[in-house]
């Protein structure tokens, strides 16, 4: 390995990729150590230098989507995900975020309005009484982290589909598309299917309390059907797109779909 | 001329004995990549969330970050999944595994265990299977399926909620899914370490003979 380092007789390639990848903008310098690291796995592997990062990020960006397809041909989007007792949910829930709960953003209950864009009939904004007149149900769902980690949740508020009925919004389009309040400007894309599904919800309380600060006051998107990514917290607005704007995490290489 | 078609005759008549026919070895070295590949990339995902007090030092981590750990595990799984069901499909089809494997008595296990401890277990007919090698094989294909299963589960734990329910609930078939693969790694250094104690077996597992 320590030969192997030199890509130029008395240059080291780790500090020289360190060195360049100090001039490259955030997104790009996670993408190209995502690469370089595993182009240094396959090297320690395969003993030579046949694989550059490029092509090795290309396959698997290949293999990604192409799960996307298989997964959409052999399962069922509407399954339900399963809901529990009570009893179950985990105490306490966990806060979650890339950043510390001190970083949260502090909504002002009454300075807050859901913007509504895109494809819909009625684009006037929300404010927070009018969408907590709107029914709402409550669920008990398992909430799986992208990392691993799962922990069961009381939930309750509107079906999303409900609500983008009563804005008319075009349900053939094939995104709804979530910015947020977070820092750095979280936003993430759910496919329309997701969207309508049956207990896919505007989140306004957690527990039978008004959603705290710390699980997205005022709305969280609630997918029990995606990983927790998929779950924005603290929306500021949806947009009925067909077009893929991407997502905060999505950008950076997490699965768009990542439906469980 | 009459020298070498004697030769040609004896050769025809007691041809060298395969070991190890040449699916068996295709499959075995595919799944020793796929199974290098998910390990290392497994060990990336268990690292943004561990189950345990440590994590995997770096330089053992496929993928950079998350995300690249799980493109690399989501990829492998193809090459694990497909090979691994041919190769358990062929083994039971053409009964090699009936063969080579059964039977597994703990009286031959003991047996062979305290010879191979001693170096005084026989290698003389490597088409033979010793009791310890049965039991790891068929020990380490039981694991195999169960890791498939376990890591499916995580996967799709809504669409394949029934397969979630076979270890418990979610958190269990991780778990699961980890213990198996600490199987898997103790099984690849005993594995790899008696394979060097006897060359031989190595050299059948590439030529075949």
């Amino acid at each position: 390995m320590a030969k192997r380092s030199f890509l130029i007789p008395g240059v080291d390639k780790r500090l020289l990729i360190k060195d360049s990848i100090k001039t490259m903008p955030d997104l790009t310098r996670r993408r190209f150590i995502a690469g370089g690291a595993s182009l240094g796995a396959l090297t320690l592997l395969t003993g030579c230098d046949v694989i550059d990062s490029s092509s090795a990020e290309e396959m698997l960006k290949t293999v990604s989507k192409f799960n996307d397809a298989v997964q959409d041909f052999i399962f069922n989007p509407d399954a339900l995900a399963p809901t529990f007792p009570e009893s179950a949910i985990t105490k306490p829930f966990p806060f979650n975020a890339y950043y510390d709960l001190d970083d949260a953003p502090e909504i002002e209950a009454d300075d807050w309005k859901l913007e509504v864009r895109g494809l819909v009939d009625n684009k006037k904004s929300w404010t927070l009484p009018e969408l907590y007149n709107l029914p709402q149900v409550s669920q008990i769902t398992r909430h799986i982290c992208v990392e691993g980690w799962s922990a069961i949740g009381s939930w309750t508020g509107t079906p999303l589909r409900d609500f983008l009925k009563l804005i008319g919004a075009d349900t053939r389009a094939k995104y709804v598309w979530f910015q947020c309040a977070d820092k750095d400007g979280y936003n993430s894309p759910l496919d329309m299917r997701s969207a309508l599904h049956p207990q896919t919800q505007m989140t306004f309380k957690y527990a039978n309390e008004i959603l705290p600060r710390a699980y997205g006051f005022p709305m969280k998107i609630r997918v029990p059907t995606k990983l927790g990514f998929k779950n924005p917290k603290y929306v500021i607005s949806m947009e009925v797109t067909n077009d893929y704007k991407g997502g905060y995490w999505e950008d950076q290489g997490y699965n768009s779909f990542s439906g469980n | 001329m009459s020298s070498l078609t004697v030769i040609d005759e004896q050769v025809a008549a007691t041809p060298a004995k395969v070991i190890q026919p040449a699916w068996v070895r295709l499959m075995h070295w595919v799944n020793a990549l796929a199974m290098i590949l998910m390990i290392l990339s497994g060990w990336q995902i268990y690292n943004a969330s561990p189950l345990f007090g440590f994590s995997f030092p770096r330089e053992y981590t496929l993928g950079g970050w998350l995300g690249g750990g799980l493109l690399w595990h989501f990829a492998a799984m193809w090459l694990l999944m497909i090979n691994g069901l041919a190769y358990v499909i062929t083994g039971l089809a053409t009964g090699r595994f009936r063969k080579k494997l059964l039977p597994i008595t703990s009286s031959g296990v003991l047996h062979d265990v305290r010879a191979a401890l001693t170096f005084r277990l026989g290698h003389d007919d490597l088409t033979v299977y010793n009791y310890v090698q049965r039991l790891l094989y068929a020990g380490i294909i039981v694991v195999g399926v169960l890791i498939v299963l376990s890591g499916l589960s995580m996967w799709k734990p809504v669409q394949l909620y029934y397969l979630v329910m076979l270890f418990g609930d979610y958190p269990t078939a991780r778990y699961v899914h980890f213990f198996c693969m600490a199987a898997i790694c103790a099984f690849l250094v005993i594995h790899v370490l008696l394979a060097l104690l006897v060359p031989k077996s190595l050299r059948a597992m590439i030529i075949g003979r």
